[in-house]
């Protein structure tokens, strides 16, 4: 039964729970984990302080990756925001930051994430819905009209397109007379989580990994500050994946990018300081904590030991975090403002660097502007008035948080195990491995939910019949219209013969192997469209095929 | 075992992911529980276009076709697949939809010939009942 525990933790009722003195036969995290009564000294007796938590600031960085965390610096309040057009979702941008948001988080609609026009037929109906519409500089240019790009850090959530729209970025910093080494921010660039649970790619894997590659290598002499990607977990929790999945799949991929990165060429302590994690905060408090101490500790330890790195940077795992999206419910949406109270709360336990609290709403639609309100409102509240900010780690030493991270990084490296029996995580991803494991811990759930095990509020259990409907934000055709008059006119005023030299040149370069960042540059800055791009690359990588697995 | 008459087959499902969205949890989740409650599922696999999954309903002759939407886009999809089955006469195939929906989409939708829609948190029983009580009579 893949990576649950449950089947195996079924047999182990505590004498407690035998002699009937407690409610249930079996005490499980979210994630299926069977978790004692009480914790002793004597779960956590090989625990060595130096050696397993260290001061924070100090490897292992079990405690954290600063010496004074939030007392220095609270994290970066950055909620991911992107609707319709550029020129809306700018609106948006310019509210937020006037609201106390210190960083952007842009989402892109969907044929942007599949690096399709506005104008393709397949986009038909998704423009602007689920993110804004991007497909050349003209919409790059409205987005972040304003915003002086040297004065704010800016993550996009891009995958197999981020080369195009990472160009796009830098094209608009040249306009704005901002140098390369002033920006800083987040592309996510993160394709073999997409294989194993996000499912947007569009390269099959290992000319994807060669993009992000040339992206490491290019940013670590031109742009020193960007961080090239965000190694994430987030999408495969939403998959369905379990705590422990989540956390080993994603290192999983990260030890992968730093094997490509070595075998590109590059010294690892050039790009490795630039790595970043995104992971999810769910439901259950503790096991949230400890994955995160657990990531930071077993990212340390491969990076100094299996990798050699120098650079104390570069052991340093820092991370993003998003409250779980697929822990919000429909029903009783106000109720989704205490679970995602709970698990920003978890993740400033768990010593993040910025942070994405989920609206009320998102069970039900993009959410409204008062709802994304409620929810920075929910940062600030843990920030000034819970003082959970006060002190550094301050659940470290709990017996149960400190025997909780032990498990976890232990469950790390039996998965590190069979995937490289597997041959690695590209040939795992053929085999559907992951695929299988997060189908599996996702039905798994499921059933539980389904006997009641698992008590969702509101849902299967404390229901109501459902008030009036909340108000909620929708998109509508008029946006798509409006988008494609606009790439019309791109199409029509831009210098045709530019275009067709840029692409060429493009298309030259991932033929013959040299760094694709620079012809994609000129290309984009000649308003060469992000699908014409994708296309001259498509025409040389070819295209990923689905493993299909049910 | 006795012979299989017409009213004893398996109840046949298509569960299709139409349009860009690559959200297939509730899809896999779904097509897992129905096979377990002794129904025949074919999955089609993410991205399939309104025409495709027309397709594939009438050549693996499905009792029902089942949509997941995630995206937003199931004003634009969900009208094209009916209207697709239609013109290929084969629209007394039973068309639900998961996903998030809102609530008046899914009355729209439902005026446009949808047998359900089933939103976040809907249980696995309550699907697998309606399927087996609404799937189109052969």
């Amino acid at each position: 039964m893949g990576g649950l525990d449950v089947s195996r933790t079924q047999d182990r009722l505590s004498p407690m729970a035998q002699s009937g003195l407690e409610r249930k036969p079996r005490f499980l995290t979210t994630s299926g984990v069977a978790v004692k009564g009480l914790y002793r000294p004597d779960d956590v007796a090989a625990l060595d302080y130096n050696r397993d938590l260290g001061d924070p600031g100090c490897y292992p960085f079990t405690r954290g990756i600063h010496a004074t965390m939030y007392r220095g610096r609270l994290w970066t309040m950055r909620q991911f925001a992107g609707f319709g057009t550029a020129e809306e979702t700018n609106q948006r941008f310019r509210y937020l930051l006037k609201e106390g948001q210190t960083g952007l988080s842009v989402a892109f609609d969907l044929p942007t994430l599949m690096g399709y026009d506005s104008d393709h037929p397949r986009a038909e109906g998704e423009v602007g819905v689920e993110g804004v519409a991007v497909s050349s500089l003209a919409d790059m240019e409205t987005l972040f009209d304003g915003i002086p790009l040297d004065q704010v850090t800016t993550s996009m959530t891009i995958n197999a397109p981020a080369i195009v729209i990472f160009a796009m970025y830098l094209a608009v910093a040249e306009k704005q007379g901002v140098p390369f080494d002033k920006l800083s921010g987040t592309i996510q660039n993160d394709i073999l989580k997409e294989y194993i649970a996000q499912n947007e790619w569009i390269f099959p894997p290992r000319p994807s990994m060669r993009l992000i590659t040339d992206i490491f290598a290019y940013c670590a002499e031109h742009v020193p500050r960007w961080n090239t990607i965000s190694i994430s977990g987030y999408h495969i929790r939403e998959a369905g994946a379990t705590a422990l999945q989540e956390l080993a799949f994603t290192l999983a991929n990260g030890r992968e990018y730093v094997r490509a990165g070595i075998a590109a060429g590059l010294d690892v302590d050039a790009f490795a300081p630039r790595l970043s994690f995104f992971f999810n905060s769910h439901n259950d408090l503790f096991e949230e904590v400890a994955k995160f101490r657990a990531a930071r500790r077993v990212w340390a330890k491969l990076m100094r030991e299996e990798f050699g790195a120098k650079n104390p940077r570069s052991w340093m795992l820092r991370f993003h975090t998003q409250t779980a999206g697929c822990s919000l419910t429909a029903q009783q949406p106000y109720n989704n403002i205490i679970r995602t109270t709970i698990q920003a709360l978890a993740a400033v336990l768990g010593g993040t660097q910025s942070l994405h609290t989920n609206s009320l709403d998102e069970a039900l639609s993009l959410p409204t502007e008062e709802a994304v309100r409620i929810a920075l409102r929910t940062q600030q509240i843990i920030a000034e008035e819970s003082g959970v900010a006060n002190t550094v780690d301050p659940l470290g030493g709990s017996y149960f948080v400190e025997a909780l991270t032990n498990q976890m990084e232990q469950g790390v490296w039996d998965y590190f195990r069979r995937i490289d029996e597997l041959g690695g995580v590209i040939p795992a991803i053929e085999q559907g491995f992951f695929q299988r494991e997060i189908a599996d811990a996702a039905y798994e759930y499921q059933r539980r939910i389904e006997s009641g095990e698992q008590i969702i509020v509101g849902v299967n259990a404390y229901t109501i019949e459902e008030e009036t409907p909340i108000p909620i934000l929708k998109i509508g055709p008029e946006i798509e219209a409006k988008q494609r008059e606009r790439l019309a006119r791109v199409r029509r005023e831009r210098n045709a013969t530019r275009v067709k030299e840029t692409l060429a040149e493009v298309r030259r370069a991932a033929q013959e192997g040299d760094n694709l960042v620079p012809p994609i540059l000129e290309a984009v800055k000649a308003y060469a469209t992000l699908g014409e791009i994708i296309d001259e690359l498509r025409g040389v990588f070819g295209e990923y095929e689905e493993v299909l697995i049910l | 075992m006795p012979t299989a008459t017409v009213s004893q087959r398996k109840i046949r499902v298509l569960v299709a992911k139409p349009g860009l969205d690559g959200h297939d949890r509730g899809a896999k989740v779904i097509a897992r529980a129905l096979r377990d409650a002794g129904m025949e599922v074919i999955y089609t696999g993410l991205r399939q276009t309104p025409e495709q999954i027309v397709n594939a309903a009438i050549e693996e002759d499905v009792d029902v076709l089942g949509l997941s939407i995630l995206s937003g886009a199931h004003n634009t999809l969900v009208p094209k697949i009916l209207e697709g089955l239609k013109a290929q006469g084969a629209d007394d195939i039973t068309v639900v939809v998961g996903g998030i929906i809102p609530t008046d989409d899914a009355a729209r939708l439902k005026e446009l010939g949808v047998a359900a829609v089933f939103g976040p948190g809907s249980s696995l029983k309550e699907i697998v009942e309606f399927i087996r009580s609404h799937a189109r009579p052969r």
